[in-house]
């Protein structure tokens, strides 16, 4: 114990304190930065991702709704494939897995996973909402959206 | 009627709460504390009675099925088993907001009566911040969430109960994780009376310790119990997803347990007097953040059943009212609030202040990964969520550096720095760490990380089992018993998280009737699959076989189809065996009449729940602590 130390003034103390919690602030934030920006997945209907340049491999979270009659399982019985649409595009999905309770053809869902090579998605989980009426609002969104940008498209026409 | 007196009862209460809020504002200014007690003891306490009236006219409305009430008839149903019926009371928003308040109430209520070792003045202050708290979210029922709105033509029938809610778990999760979240309440009006009156010192800190340690413990056992319900019920086979709803709980949490660390510094040693008030302020914030983010639905959750963005302006407003009140408060006075005594870094205390600054870097990582979809939105940069890769690799190497320090900080001494006998006292432990590692890897685990959280759980467990042996029985406070349970909870949790992520398997499979899988070395069988009857569904129920050590023991997973409203669940089936669970989920079945299975094999995995049960029950006897000089104390006040 040095002298320094044992008459250490409760300034220097505070000081000491503000510095550590300071530390604390940059730790955390020098943690959760790289983190986030590997860890943060994306979310995209299936408009966007046409849009937009996917890297293979990147997570990303797909929503949408599922097209109806799309859904088939593949022969080893657990693969399922179908397509996420946003009324205006689609993209092809396939799943190994148990699919929620609420996954149904024409209802929301919402898929994490990542895009392969040749542009089928996937997916590592499936999230159907736990309510029978409620339409994920991030789905709810990306299908508004489309079906105004469908007929933005078609008013020139007609 | 009943409804109307539960209605009423609301009304009163506000009432009451504007009373305390107002009227003791009047006696304050001219001083005459025993004048403003009188009307401020019993105005909590009637408080309480009334929030019981209305809760239990609620619960009344639901056990009869009074489909006149708006909203049992949106949520209950004839047919639904009785015990659902009730517990459904508070399995919608506004139920479930009657019960927040009730439990404020209660709290409230206990606090007038019995928080009186710190004069008249400051148990004035401290049950008029009570009713101001108190007021806002009658309120808020009253006005944007009324639990007794009435229909004007009631249905026949009632729209019935989310499935997944009809389940023993909603029994007790919510009652305790309010207990738990509302408790701090005590704690925040504690933080706001001592900053009002200036009141912040050793006598404080062992006055506000047992309601930070009982808040705390309600509050473990709450998310414990909420994360085995949703280990159970969703059927994914984890046990925490990282989703915002349970981070609401976690956060509150985190700045609980290091409330009551830095509470027992400024105990001891009269140092941390203004951190200790800030955190006492943010858990009850987190608190209130938590109850906004579940109760806005702002962000997509696999919890948020109901969503309105209304009320959560609503609630929003109270929160930045309280919270920005507080810290405003805080801002003003935290500087006149005198410092305490400096101390050694390597003193007990050194280890507990950087107990905190741990807690509050884990605390900043799940607030930031809570928050940031919801920023980056705001600011047009795209939807985004934030899931477990993230939480996993930034909390890790803080989670370890908080598992050392619980482990060295119980064996330095207060004041002194001395490093040799502790390091000598610490060697039990640390062998019994080096034993663990290597039973680890024998077993076959491998992984750097693994290994090492395994070694610094044990290490940690040791460290607190000698807590006890340390000191002997007869010299053991409930403090130190308090902390050395905890501890050992926690050091249990730590072992189940570690073993059960580098062991866990899952299997997915295809079956049709009489074949055989096998997951994690264990044969499966599934038998066949039957039709089952329940009181509101049907369901499908597989019988599976699996081959345990020779003995054949039976897994049977459902499918439930529920009639009102029309719903499909799974349900799990868990086998229990000492080393480890084995889980299994049934799915759909195809044409040619296989069945798709699930099954996981979770090694340990039980080790997180009973370790968090018993660090809760380690904090119930630490609130024990200091009674008999509480009891002292207060014989010396009176006298």
């Amino acid at each position: 114990m040095t002298a320094a130390q044992t008459r250490m003034k409760p300034k220097t103390q505070r000081l000491i304190m503000i510095g550590a919690a300071v530390a604390a602030l940059i730790v955390a934030a020098l943690l959760a930065m790289p983190a986030l920006r590997q860890g943060a997945a994306y979310f995209y209907a299936p408009a966007d991702l046409a849009a937009a340049e996917i890297t293979p491999g990147q997570a990303i979270r797909l929503g949408g709704l599922v097209e109806e009659g799309s859904v088939a399982r593949l022969p080893d019985g657990i693969t399922m494939t179908f397509r996420v649409t946003d009324r205006l595009e689609s993209v092809p999905v396939r799943y190994a897995g148990l699919v929620p309770d609420l996954f149904r053809e024409g209802q929301g869902v919402i898929a994490d996973g990542r895009m392969q090579p040749d542009g089928v998605f996937l997916a590592d989980t499936l999230l159907a909402k736990h309510d029978e009426n409620y339409m994920p609002p991030e789905v709810a969104e990306a299908v508004e959206r489309a079906e105004a940008e469908a007929k933005a498209r078609s008013a020139p026409a007609g | 009627m009943i409804p109307e007196t539960g209605h009423f009862a609301l009304w009163l209460a506000a009432a009451l709460a504007v009373a305390q809020l107002f009227g003791g504002w009047h006696f304050l200014r001219r001083s005459e504390h025993e004048a403003a007690l009188r009307l401020l003891v019993p105005a909590a306490a009637a408080q309480g009675i009334l929030c019981l009236i209305a809760f239990a006219a609620l619960i009344w409305a639901f056990a009869v099925s009074d489909f006149s009430v708006a909203l049992v008839a949106n949520n209950s149903h004839t047919a639904k088993p009785e015990l659902y019926k009730l517990t459904g009371a508070w399995a919608n928003h506004e139920g479930s907001m009657l019960l927040w308040v009730c439990v404020l109430a209660i709290f409230g209520a206990v606090a007038a009566l019995r928080v009186r070792a710190l004069g008249a003045r400051f148990r004035a202050r401290l049950i008029q911040t009570m009713g101001a708290i108190g007021l806002g979210f009658y309120a808020y029922l009253l006005i944007s969430s009324n639990p007794f709105a009435r229909l004007p033509n009631p249905p026949a029938e009632g729209a019935g109960l989310n499935p997944l809610l009809q389940d023993p778990g909603l029994a007790f999760h919510p009652p305790l994780l309010y207990l738990g979240y509302v408790g701090m309440s005590v704690t925040f009006a504690f933080a706001v009376a001592a900053l009002i009156e200036r009141q912040v010192g050793p006598l404080w800190a062992r006055t506000v310790r047992p309601w930070v340690l009982t808040a705390w413990a309600f509050l473990t056992g709450g998310i414990m119990l909420g994360s085995f319900w949703a280990y159970y019920e969703l059927g994914w086979g984890g046990w925490w997803f990282w989703d915002p709803v349970e981070n609401a709980s976690l956060m509150p949490w985190l700045a609980a347990t290091a409330l009551f660390h830095s509470v027992g510094v400024l105990a001891a040693r009269d140092a941390l007097r203004n951190w200790t008030i800030l955190l006492a302020v943010a858990a009850f914030s987190f608190s209130m953040i938590g109850t906004f983010i579940v109760r806005s639905g702002l962000l997509t959750s696999v919890h948020s059943f109901a969503v309105d963005p209304e009320r959560g302006l609503f609630l929003l407003t109270l929160l930045a009212l309280y919270v920005g009140g507080a810290l405003t408060l805080y801002a003003v006075r935290a500087g006149s609030v005198t410092h305490g005594a400096p101390f050694r870094p390597l003193s007990r205390e050194g280890a507990l202040v950087f107990n905190n600054l741990i807690l509050s870097a884990i605390l900043g990582v799940v607030f930031i990964g809570t928050l940031y979809p919801v920023v980056l939105e705001a600011l047009g940069g795209g939807r985004v969520s934030v899931g477990p890769p993230y939480y996993e690799s930034a909390l890790m190497p803080l989670m370890l550096a908080l598992l050392i320090v619980m482990a060295i900080g119980p064996f330095l001494r207060w004041r002194r720095s001395q490093t040799g006998a502790a390091a000598r006292r610490m060697v039990p432990a640390l062998v019994t760490a080096a034993i663990f590692a290597a039973v680890a890897l024998a077993v076959g685990i491998r992984g750097v990380l693994t290994i090492l959280g395994i070694a610094i759980a044990a290490w940690l467990g040791a460290a607190s089992v000698m807590i006890v042996a340390g000191k002997g029985a007869r010299r053991l406070s409930a403090a130190s018993a308090g902390t050395a349970i905890a501890h050992l909870g926690v050091a249990i949790t730590a072992l189940g998280i570690a073993i059960s992520a580098a062991g866990s398997s899952e299997r997915i499979t295809n079956l049709a009737p009489g074949e055989t899988d096998r997951v994690a070395g264990f044969a499966v069988r599934l038998d066949g699959v039957e039709p089952v009857a329940g009181p509101n569904y049907t369901s499908v129920r597989g019988l599976i076989s699996v081959l345990v050590d020779g003995r054949v023991m039976p897994l049977e997973p459902e499918r439930r189809a529920f009639i009102s409203p029309m719903q499909v669940t799974t349900e799990t089936d868990i086998l229990p065996l000492w080393t480890g669970n084995l889980y299994a989920v049934i799915g759909d079945n195809d044409a040619e009449g296989r069945w798709q299975v699930r099954l996981h094999w979770q090694p340990m995995i039980a080790l997180i729940w009973i370790g968090g049960l018993i660090a809760a029950a380690g904090g119930l006897v630490g609130a024990l602590a200091g009674g008999r000089r509480r009891r002292r104390e207060r014989r010396e006040a009176a006298q």
